[in-house]
């Protein structure tokens, strides 16, 4: 018998039980469906963690920390020089792994932001080098960066995140409009600051999507005559007051960067009677070439060593824990919950084993004539497993389809900060997995039929 | 040469222990184009005969030549393919697949011979031309009545061409007038060269055919008894009504 003959009796085969197949191919349904869904809801959360891995300057940034002289060093306290600006020159010139170095200095401690009447706190105020945006991977959105001109002046100027212009002027969601505060002075720990630009806000792609149907919301009660401005003292709702928003975005958008030399001289200068400490706190560097990670490390950290005459006040950060973390936790993701749609998978492929049986069982007669005009077992063989696959196959297109259903039906009711993203190997997976599980359902009771007994399944009533 | 040789064939169930020789030793020769029945009452191995004859079991002792070739060694896969091309089956009970429609059921042994879509239809619609079924192609068997049922049956058994047919009990359940057409569809089918072999526990039908082999224990019995003796008269007339020359000659036509 050709397979096109089996395919075409399998399917006439479903189609006289329809109820009693579309209940099997259930199983399969919702098993293809749940391993799509969960492999989309994976996607969408490994989507997620990346993006703001790389708001933060992807894989390719290492930093160098400034850190106490660990414990057996701790006689030579005094040779420690601690990461300064011939360490960046240094790496500069010596290191040829090494794309950008981008010094930092940190104020310690934190000033206190004031202007237009209100106080703002943050923690990521820094003197840098003007190249630091880049290594940030920050966009000027008002304005303009602060050049090496103004660096070298040391410029009473500074640049700031939008969460910075909210704490200070009003974010877009209370005053209605984007306010651009270039020009305005900001005062940082008591000295006046001329703000010449901001970043661009930066957030997930899940908060830009929930933030502009906010935003649609509020136009819509704008038109209607409704406002939420609540008067009096304004309320605090933690940070920025919206759920959501990953802390790799909100620090981001709480960035303030001076010119390193305004920051040494005008703001580190006041706090002792010391000459101004020269100190970094630490450096932003980005590597040529990812794949040679390794060999940019041993270059920074020789070159280090050497120049702070073997004392380790330093230490070297990179993004690789947290790339490997997301691995993991996806890796983790991926393994529990294709373990769940797995089983449910395989369920169902029971189901199909089961209704086989039950099958093979109420056609042994017809299983007997079939042998009798010379259907040999390998025939019925066949017949058997393809109608068991034919229902895996019908299932398996169906669970495609209904995983799109199943997706929305999850988001609906847990709204997550990653949208789930379906993607086609998964659908190919999850659809070859099926078609195997019927395959494989089918052998057992396709053997069973094959090995049947001719005369005494003619005779079975 | 015959064109069924059956030498010292020996078929043993062991039942618990228990030897149960259901065929003793028996040897057979059926020629081409005979028409003969198999009588015998229940239990006495005419069933076991029918099965080894026709491929459908394979003895436990003893040769059995088809058409020239030794089958008694055959795999179950290779009686299967004798089956399908040399052997047609008529059973009591019909055994047409409720599912399937008259033509459907007629093709089905060509679906496992491997003949196009196009040409089993044909043969399907000349094989039940014969049995004079053209008008009731799309019914299903449950919309037939018995002997239309029998007559599909007929035509799945014939449209293989097979050189034999082996009708068990045709007419068992099928009422007298129903039954004797059956048995002049036999008969016909005799005269047109085939080798038709009727198994049957009522001397009635079996007196219509001009040979009849009867089984007693697992063995040939020697002698046909007084009973079925007197009953040669009405064969003699029965052919004769139909047309057929000489009584009590066996094969009634050559083989074609």
């Amino acid at each position: 018998m050709s397979l096109f003959n089996a395919i075409v009796v399998g399917l006439k085969e479903i189609w006289a039980h329809k109820f009693r197949s579309l209940l099997t191919m259930l199983g399969i349904i919702l098993g293809v469906s749940s391993l799509i869904a969960m492999s989309a809801l994976v996607e969408g959360m490994e989507r997620g963690s990346r993006e703001a891995l790389i708001a933060v300057g992807g894989v390719e940034k290492v930093r160098i920390e400034a850190q106490p002289v660990p414990v057996e060093q701790r006689n030579l306290r005094d040779f420690a020089t601690g990461v300064t600006l011939s360490d960046v020159y240094a790496l500069q010139r010596s290191a040829p792994e090494v794309l950008t170095v981008s010094p930092e200095m940190r104020l310690e401690p934190q000033p206190t932001l004031s202007a237009n009447g209100k106080i703002y706190r943050t923690w990521n105020i820094a003197g840098v080098w003007p190249v630091q945006a880049q290594v940030m991977e920050h966009t000027i959105e008002h304005g303009r960066m602060f050049t090496a001109y103004d660096d070298e002046l040391a410029r009473s100027v500074c640049v700031i995140g939008t969460g910075v212009r909210d704490g200070l002027f009003g974010s877009p969601e209370e005053t209605g409009q984007d306010i651009n505060p270039v020009g305005q002075t900001m005062n940082i720990g008591g000295s006046p600051f001329t703000i010449i630009g901001m970043f661009q806000h930066y957030e997930s792609e899940q908060d830009r999507k929930i933030r502009e149907i906010r935003l649609a919301e509020e136009a819509q009660k704008r038109a209607l005559g409704l406002t939420n401005r609540v008067s009096g003292p304004r309320r605090s709702r933690g940070w920025n007051g919206n759920r959501g928003g990953s802390f790799a975005f909100r620090m981001k958008n709480n960035t303030v960067y001076l010119p390193l030399n305004s920051a040494w001289i005008k703001l580190r200068s006041g706090q002792t009677n010391l000459p101004p400490e020269p100190r970094l706190s630490e450096m932003e560097i980005k590597i040529r070439d990812i794949s040679k990670l390794d060999l940019a490390l041993t270059e920074i950290r020789n070159i280090m060593m050497v120049r702070h005459r073997g004392i380790e006040d330093f230490a070297l950060r990179t993004q690789e824990d947290w790339a490997e973390q997301i691995n993991t936790f996806i890796h983790n993701a991926r393994l529990s919950g294709g373990l769940i749609a797995g089983i449910s998978l395989l369920v169902g492929g029971i189901g199909i084993m089961n209704i086989m049986l039950a099958s093979i069982s109420e056609r042994i007669r017809e299983i007997g004539i079939r042998k009798a005009v010379g259907a040999g077992g390998l025939d019925i063989f066949t017949q058997i497993v393809v109608e068991s696959t034919v229902i895996a196959f019908v299932g398996g297109l169906t669970g495609l389809v209904t995983s799109y259903g199943l997706i929305h039906l999850i988001v609906s009711f847990t709204p997550t900060d990653n949208a789930p993203i379906i993607t086609i190997g998964s659908m190919a997976f999850a659809f070859g997995a099926s078609l195997l599980i019927g395959v494989l359902a089918g052998l057992i009771p396709a053997l069973k039929a094959a090995r049947m007994n001719v005369i005494q399944s003619l005779r079975y009533d | 040469m015959a064109l069924l040789e059956l030498r010292n064939v020996s078929k043993i169930y062991h039942l618990g222990g228990e030897e149960i020789r259901a065929l003793d030793d028996v040897t057979l020769d059926i020629g081409s184009g005979e028409f003969c029945s198999i009588i015998g009452p229940s239990g006495s191995g005419k069933s076991t005969l029918m099965h080894i004859l026709g491929c459908l079991d394979s003895p436990s002792k003893g040769t059995i030549k088809l058409d020239g070739t030794e089958i008694q060694k055959a795999s179950t896969r290779e009686l299967a393919g004798i089956r399908n091309r040399k052997i047609g089956f008529v059973f009591q009970f019909f055994n047409l697949l409720p599912k399937l429609n008259v033509v459907q059921n007629v093709e089905l042994p060509m679906i496992y011979s491997g003949i196009g879509g196009r040409e089993r239809r044909t043969r399907a619609l000349k094989a039940l031309e014969q049995v004079e079924l053209s008008n009731r192609l799309k019914n299903r068997p449950s919309q037939l009545s018995g002997g239309q049922q029998q007559r599909v049956a007929i035509a799945r058994a014939l449209v293989n061409d097979p050189k034999i047919i082996f009708a068990d009990e045709p007419t068992g359940n099928l009422d007298t007038h129903t039954g004797e057409i059956i048995l002049a569809l036999f008969r016909r089918l005799s005269q047109e060269g085939r080798t038709v072999i009727l198994v049957t526990h009522n001397p009635e039908i079996a007196a219509v055919t001009p040979r009849r082999i009867e089984i007693r224990n697992g063995k040939i019995a020697d002698k046909v008894d007084a009973k079925l003796a007197g009953l040669d008269r009405l064969a003699r007339n029965a052919e004769r009504g139909a047309g057929s020359a000489e009584p009590n000659s066996a094969p009634v036509v050559p083989s074609a």
